[in-house]
């Protein structure tokens, strides 16, 4: 029940956004973000845009994970 | 740049420690994903992962779904809700067979669609079963927040939302559990941020990971937590960068404390968890279904030998409940653990082949 769907604002009328996934379109309130606007991607839970979603960024697991493996064996 | 899966598995098997570890996936979700890409097999035996209570409709407590059921039979009541609480068994019955009989009952993708029922049908009592964690509960608030601007005056809400980390706060107190770790829920997490899990590596020293659903993500947060563990260094590591922030969605929160303050709350299994719950502040009250209607004494009963509780503890694993796949079954679910789609039960069920 916790899962959101991550999807993008194609069109904003109001308080309420048309968002897009892969040829999926619903109609989801946005009053719950500020300054959403389109081509933003957001999380789309239960009707409700609940978090607006920014580009993933994997380093650190990256540098942590070099490290390990970079370590000899035990 | 994604990290690579197979550098993400071998970096797991260089951290395993030669003692088993503990790791509870706290949230439904995650526990769906595990059994259903097999997770389990690919780790080392030392690792040990064990699902938490993180499904919101299997925590819901048996007297409350009497309730909403008894609600249903009422006359001149519309009961809207998610689909996920329909099959629940009650004490002497679900939703799913009180709508059968005839009672008003609705399923709901989304709690805003109740404001409309309410309009339309203006002489009628409309309750919503307002059940769910923090990435549910700003969907109610904002439903209430539409309600009140469109001057709906028959729309009430049956609460049973639950907050999560103080649940965190007992299971990791726990001395029975020997949880090393937390993979903590990502949708959650998007709503309230890091901030309310830091006791959890600072207090009691547990090994924590943010997690996004799919595999990857979940055993990229699995080598987060081994990596706090062999350092004996401990955080709240947060890979689903992506999705969840230090401060989470601010307005979103600031919604919830204005129509919510936090109450005890019983979680099915559990038992009372002090300001794990919400009731409505005082000027909302008027939202509470129990303001206008006043409940009779239901006796609410368990199934006979359910053991929800302790699976939703950690306690025992599904399979080791003597009605799994005999008596209770996904198509004929005894207990709610069974019932739901995130449930542990139904999980281990459904993909069991896998395990
Ligand atoms: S298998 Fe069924 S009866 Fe056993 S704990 Fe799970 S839901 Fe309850």
């Amino acid at each position: 029940m916790c899962l959101g769907i991550p999807m993008r604002v194609t069109e904003i009328n109001e308080n309420k956004a048309i968002c897009e996934q892969s040829g999926t379109r619903v109609e989801a309130y946005i009053d719950m973000l500020d300054d959403v606007r389109i081509g933003d991607y957001v999380l789309i839970h239960a009707g409700f845009a609940i978090k607006k979603l920014s580009e993933e960024d994997a380093t650190e697991t990256i540098r942590l994970l070099s490290e390990v493996l970079s370590q000899d064996t035990r | 740049m994604k990290p690579d899966i197979s550098g993400i598995i071998e970096g797991i098997k260089r951290l395993t420690p030669k003692k088993r570890v503990r790791i509870m996936e706290v949230c439904g979700t995650h526990t769906v994903a595990i059994a259903k890409s097999g997770i389990k097999d690919i780790l080392p035996e030392e690792i040990k992962l064990v699902s938490g209570p993180g499904c919101p409709v299997c925590v819901t407590p048996q007297e409350y779904i009497d309730r909403a059921i008894w609600l249903s039979k009422q006359k001149d009541i519309i009961i809207t809700t998610f689909g996920d609480l329909m099959r629940v068994p009650g004490t002497e019955e679900s939703l799913s067979s009180a709508k059968a009989e005839g009672a008003d009952i609705r399923v709901l993708y989304s709690p805003a669609g109740a404001v409309e029922i309410a309009r339309e049908n203006p002489s009628k009592t409309v309750v919503f079963l307002a059940v769910g964690f923090e990435t549910t509960i700003p969907t109610i608030t904002g439903t209430l927040e539409i309600a009140i601007r469109e001057k709906i005056k028959n729309l009430f809400i049956l609460c049973a939302h639950k907050i999560v980390p103080p649940a965190l706060e007992v299971l990791a107190s726990s001395e029975d559990l020997m949880i090393d770790g937390f993979i903590l829920p990502g949708h959650v997490s998007a709503v309230i941020g890091i901030r309310p899990y830091e006791f959890l590596s600072r207090i009691h020293r547990k090994a924590c990971a943010i997690s996004g659903f799919e595999p990857y993500q979940i055993l990229e947060a699995i080598f987060l937590i081994l990596r706090q563990i062999s350092g004996n260094q401990f955080r709240i590591a947060n890979p689903y960068n992506s999705t969840v922030d230090y401060e989470g969605n601010t307005k979103a929160q600031k919604s919830i404390s204005r129509f919510f303050i936090p109450s005890d709350s019983v979680w099915r299994g559990i038992g009372n968890i002090p300001s794990s719950g919400l009731a409505l502040r005082e000027e909302f009250s008027y939202f509470d279904i129990g303001t206008r209607i006043s409940f009779p004494d239901i006796q609410s009963r368990e199934p006979k030998g359910c053991r929800c509780g302790d699976v939703l503890k950690g306690i025992i694993e599904p399979s080791e409940c003597p009605l799994f796949g005999k008596v209770c079954t996904y198509e004929n679910p005894v207990g709610a653990c069974m019932v739901s789609s995130e449930g542990s039960c139904a999980a281990y069920y459904r993909y069991r082949k896998k395990l």
